[in-house]
């Protein structure tokens, strides 16, 4: 269910081409642990810090409701070096 | 008259004592808060104690302090249920653990990962003076090597 909830919102990312999301359920079934990786033009000369708080205030509602959430935001460019 | 004045004047006083109260107690934390951080280089606001982190998160920016020998204030929102509400506000973030560096919030146990595998952190760490045992450890290899 939440995992919907998140792929729904596409953690902005989904207005753009070549972007990548991965969520991971990492609860065994309670929904409460998350992992999400995310690959945006969005994060272009952004650093860290503004990168988990543009996806933390997309999420803000559903992360009241996750108990862990383990993001990792990286640039286009990041995510092709890899 | 007295009693009308009573019933007017009271219930618009409690509710002015009261937000008042709360007010306060909204500045008493935030001042603490930062107090704390401007008086420390490294200050991390954790679920338990580095001996006994009560989260994994937690647990995980310990272990980075400890293998860059950090030095830092630790303080435990678990006991201080205002202190737990208190820095999320302060911060705007909306998880624990949290790190701040010379006063600044630098992020939470993912981007101190992401920081200690790109070595930004030892970049951050010696901007106010504190030499991260792991570049310590680097350089005596390289020294071994001549």
């Amino acid at each position: 269910m939440l995992i919907t909830k998140i792929n729904n919102n596409a953690i902005v990312t989904n207005e753009y081409s070549n972007n990548k999301l991965e969520v991971t359920d990492e609860s065994d079934g309670c929904g409460a642990k998350f992992s999400v990786l995310i690959v945006s033009d969005k994060f272009n000369g952004k650093p860290l810090l503004a990168r988990h708080r543009l996806v933390n205030s997309v999420l803000q509602e559903e992360l009241k409701s996750i108990h862990a959430f383990t993001q990792k935001p990286l640039t286009v460019e990041q995510w092709k070096a890899k | 008259m007295n009693s009308i004045i009573r019933r007017g004047v009271l219930p618009v006083y409690n509710n002015v004592f009261k937000a008042t109260c709360r007010s306060f107690a909204e500045t008493g934390i935030k001042e603490k808060i930062d107090q704390i951080v401007k008086n420390n280089k490294v200050v991390v606001f954790m679920k338990g104690v580095p001996d006994a982190p009560r989260c994994g998160f937690s647990n995980a920016v310990v272990q980075i302090m400890r293998m860059h020998a950090v030095p830092y204030e630790s303080h435990d929102v678990l006991s201080d249920e205002n202190l737990r509400q208190g820095i999320k506000d302060y911060s705007n973030w909306p998880t624990i653990p949290q790190v701040f560096i010379n006063g600044e919030f630098v992020g939470g146990c993912d981007i101190m990962l992401q920081m200690h595998q790109s070595g930004e952190l030892v970049e951050e760490l010696k901007k106010v003076g504190i030499k991260s045992a792991l570049l310590t450890a680097e350089e005596a290899k390289s020294q071994e090597k001549k």
